[in-house]
């Protein structure tokens, strides 16, 4: 299933893992963001509510 | 219908959830497709080798890292003309992808440079001028986090922003302005008949399409969080104000 990279494997495949890694941490990092503010101005909100 | 409408945050909130899924999905879509076909099932090429495979993801990093620049510009330009906010939060919502594309572009240029120049870095016009947009972007970025007022952050951002498109200008036509360095001119260009054959092509489009559609997914999905951190500071202030 692999190719054949030959004698670039390392470089080739080193390119993959770091921009993978990167794109990754964006995505989650952004997630984990909102859901975080997400949640927090949802209980802001509701406490205002409560107290009028 | 105006575009103007989305400057409202209740609607650019509810417009964004509702396309939201359709560009993480497509982006998902897209990167796995064009990754996948251009690891798994294209050639070596006759002079790189197995190298070749790199540019699916350094030529879209590379378009992304600019174009992100472009689009914080843009949205730079609409808060100081008009002072919509949604577009000075979006224009921050973009710098940290923004940051991750360049990142990726100087990476893999790095590595794939080091093979097949036999040096990782050059002060070549092409690999200088997007370093200086990287530093431009962990700037803006950190310009942003250093100003407590946030209209007198956009403010700044934004001005910030215009000088750093000469920068994003540089990146893109370096290699035609100054005809010398190590990097090849533009692997796409819409004046030229064939760019590159067909069998790299292909996959390296859709991977572009996955890469813009990320971004913006990515820049919806931040912008709404920007707002919504806006609106809890608003609360947090009518809350200490009332007590």
């Amino acid at each position: 299933m692999m190719p054949d990279l030959g004698k670039y494997a390392e470089t080739v495949l080193s390119a993959y893992a770091a921009s993978i890694v990167l794109l990754v941490a964006i995505v989650v990092l952004t997630l984990l963001r909102g859901r975080r503010v997400r949640a927090e101005m949802e209980r802001i909100e509701e406490k205002a509510g409560r107290d009028g | 219908m105006s575009l103007w409408e989305y400057a409202n945050p209740k609607k650019f909130l509810a417009t964004s959830e509702r396309v939201l899924p359709f560009f993480w999905v497509s982006a998902g879509l897209c990167l796995v497709v064009g990754l996948v076909w251009g690891f798994f099932f294209t050639p070596d090429d006759f002079r790189q080798g197995s190298t070749v495979k790199i540019i699916y993801l350094h030529v879209p990093s590379a378009m992304m890292a600019i174009n992100a620049w472009v689009m914080m510009l843009l949205a730079s330009l609409i808060w100081l003309i008009r002072r919509h906010h949604v577009s000075a939060l979006a224009a921050r919502a973009a710098a940290p992808v923004g940051v991750v594309m360049t990142l990726i572009a100087l990476v893999t240029g790095a590595i794939w440079g080091q093979p097949m120049w036999g040096t990782w870095w050059a002060w070549d016009p092409r690999l200088t001028s997007f370093l200086i947009l990287f530093l431009f972007y962990l700037g803006y970025v950190a310009l942003w986090e250093a100003i407590e007022n946030p209209d007198t952050a956009a403010d700044l951002t934004s001005v910030l922003c215009l000088v750093g498109s000469v920068f994003a200008v540089l990146s893109r036509y370096a290699v035609n302005f100054w005809n010398q360095g190590l990097h090849q001119g533009a692997t796409l260009s819409l004046d030229k008949e064939e760019n590159i054959s067909d069998v790299f092509y292909f996959p390296l489009l859709v991977c572009i399409a996955g890469f813009v559609l990320l971004f913006i997914a990515l820049v919806l999905y931040r912008t709404g969080t920007e707002i919504r951190a806006r609106r809890i500071k608003a609360l947090r202030l009518r809350e200490r104000a009332a007590a």
